[in-house]
């Protein structure tokens, strides 16, 4: 109670503003210590103490949030601008700035499209780092040793996998219990593979050779611990290699994108995992099978092959004499035909010899052919120039120069007179020459033997027709013919009287004396 | 595990996909029958340890399921008999 002189009109008692803003503190962090808000976030900001200050907004409204370094570490999913979601905190003023604000533990994803935007996001961002690369993916040991499961220890899915691994490939398995969905299963899930990672090989506890991560079918809201990036960077850390089992066939988690093998469900995780045992111990027992006969018939073969070689081998010696034989028979033929080439050659030798002469020898020959060449051309020679001579000597003894002379004074002269009677002639009339014609015809017949004969002549041949104009000639008994002007008579000699005397001719006169 | 000593220790330390793999050339080669003799002689020792190997490998095959324990920092602590319901 203050004191009645500071008392004034008012009954309300003052405050300072300390005073009022710690009421008003109280008021609010008791009324509102824990509140789920829904709002979108708008300007988040990490800052460099590691807390994250954003506000919160709808349509009308905004209101401040902070997320301690702390809690911050916690969330599930990042604050991003434009993000629907519902937020859990305690409300809180400071005093400082008059103002409040929400002070957040958690935030969950407002609905299911927030959620895959989320995950888009998430997906991206991973991918981007690596995370997803195929050159990361392992491969699987084709028979591990041991096999670790990471899953919830109840229910159908651990059943179903050690069920299918029973039947193909009875082998050990190690399995590390998880939560598989709700609050820290993503953690748990990272530690588990972590963990798996974390066993040393020779220690108490087997290093499996392979990991089958699973989860049954569920929601995308049951499927999220493996959407959580704590979880899918621990699959793609993972040394050993992870088989994906998460959900159904059409579920989809980031923890696929991440392990080195997706199976569809976790039976077919455990189908992948190892081979059928039994399968295998028929294709060794095959191969061994198969080992033996490939090398049995090897030799057997090798063995046929020498048999076969050794009886297509002949006896030595017959081989021996075989060559030997063959030996005798080239010897002797090489015997022979040298005898025989050099005989041919010498034949040869001796024919070319035969057709060979001798310079001196050829010389002669043509010497000789030259003399005998000479000698009868020396005849023809001599022949010649005598038979020439012989025949000038005659044409000489022939050739009269004077006779000559006379003949041609004696044709000169008579072609002079002849040129004179011609001119002569040439003046006198053609009758004239008739007349002289008719004249001298009547002379010639005047003179003709018939005309003798007309006057009592007698012309006596002999039996050859030969007129005989004396009596010498003449025998007795010979038969003469008689001519008469007017025929022939034959006549006989009887006898020969003295002739009488007739005057001598003149030398060189063959005429017949004339009777005129 | 009664005739380990009888294995050539670098085929004992094959893995059962390798021994399996070299076994299957081992008989292909042979079955081509494109080998010298003392080779094939060779290959067929190898090849009669690899199977047995292999036979071995699958002879250990047997199951045991084990639940990891977990200790406090997060790490496995050991393994318990596990019997899924």
């Amino acid at each position: 109670m203050t004191s009645p002189e500071a008392r004034s009109a008012h009954n309300l008692p003052e405050r300072s503003v300390s005073e009022l803003s710690a009421d008003l503190k109280r008021t609010v962090e008791e009324t509102y210590a824990r509140v789920r808000v829904r709002g979108e976030i708008s300007q988040p900001k990490l800052a460099g103490s590691g807390h994250c200050y954003l506000r919160l907004k709808d349509d009308t409204a905004v209101i401040d949030g902070i997320i301690w370094k702390g809690s911050y570490q916690k969330l599930t999913i990042r604050p991003e601008e434009g993000l629907e979601v519902i937020a859990t905190g305690r409300l809180t003023t400071y005093p400082g700035r008059s103002s409040y604000q929400i002070v957040i533990d958690s935030l969950e994803l407002a609905g299911e499209g927030a959620l895959l935007k989320l995950l888009e996001e998430r997906k991206r961002r991973l991918a981007a780092e690596g995370l997803f690369d195929p050159a990361r993916k392992k491969r699987l040991p084709f028979l591990p040793r041991c096999i670790g499961v990471v899953t919830s220890p109840t229910g159908a899915v651990i059943r179903d996998i050690l069920h299918r691994l029973r039947d193909r490939f009875p082998l050990p398995v190690l399995v590390w219990p998880v939560l598989v969905q709700g609050e820290g299963a993503a953690q748990q899930v990272a530690n588990a593979i972590a963990g798996f990672n974390a066993l040393s090989p020779g220690g108490p506890v087997p290093r499996p050779d392979l990991l089958i991560v699973a989860r049954g079918g569920g929601s995308l809201e049951d499927l999220m611990a493996f959407n959580e990036e704590i979880t899918v960077r621990a699959v793609a850390a993972s040394r050993i290699p992870v088989i994906s089992a998460v959900g159904h066939e059409t579920d989809t988690t980031l923890c696929d994108f991440a392990a080195d093998l997706r199976a569809p469900t976790p039976t077919g995780a455990a189908e992948m995992a190892v081979p059928v045992r039994l399968d295998l111990l028929a294709q060794v027992r095959d191969d061994g099978q198969r080992l033996q006969g490939a090398t049995r018939r090897l030799l057997e073969d090798r063995a046929m092959r020498l048999e076969g070689l050794s009886r297509g081998l002949p006896p030595v010696d017959r081989m021996i004499e075989d060559y030997a034989q063959r030996l005798d028979d080239r010897w002797e033929r090489l015997g022979t035909a040298a005898r025989v080439t050099v005989d041919r050659r010498a034949a040869a030798v001796g024919q070319l010899g035969a057709r060979l002469r001798s310079p001196a020898e050829q010389i002669a020959a043509k010497q000789g052919q030259l003399a005998q060449a000479a000698q009868g051309l020396g005849a023809v020679v001599r022949y010649t120039l005598k038979d020439r001579d012989a025949r000038l000597a005659a044409v000489s003894g022939r050739l009269r120069p004077d006779a000559v002379a006379r003949d041609v004074a004696r044709h000169q002269r008579d072609v002079t007179a002849l040129w004179f009677r011609l001119g002569a002639a040439a003046g006198r009339s053609l009758p004239e020459a008739d007349t002289r014609l008719k004249a001298a015809a009547e002379r010639l017949e005047a003179n003709s033997y018939q005309g003798i004969l007309d006057r009592g002549y007698v012309v006596v041949r002999d039996e050859t027709g030969q007129v005989i104009d004396s009596r010498a000639p003449l025998k007795g008994g010979e038969a003469v013919t008689l001519q008469f002007r007017d025929g022939t008579a034959t006549a006989m000699v009887t006898g020969s009287e003295t002739p009488r005397r007739t005057p001598p001719r003149k030398a060189g006169d063959t005429r017949q004396e004339t009777l005129f | 595990m009664t005739d380990t000593a009888a294995l050539p220790a670098d085929i004992a330390a094959l893995s059962f996909e390798d021994a399996l793999r070299e076994l299957e050339q081992i008989v292909q080669q042979l079955e081509r029958g494109q080998v010298r003799l003392d080779e094939a002689v060779t290959a067929y020792e190898r090849g009669s340890h690899l199977k047995r190997h292999c036979e071995r490998r699958l002879a250990e095959a047997r199951t045991k399921v084990e639940k990891i324990m977990i200790s406090a920092d997060g790490t496995a602590a050991g393994t318990t008999p596990f019997d899924p319901v």
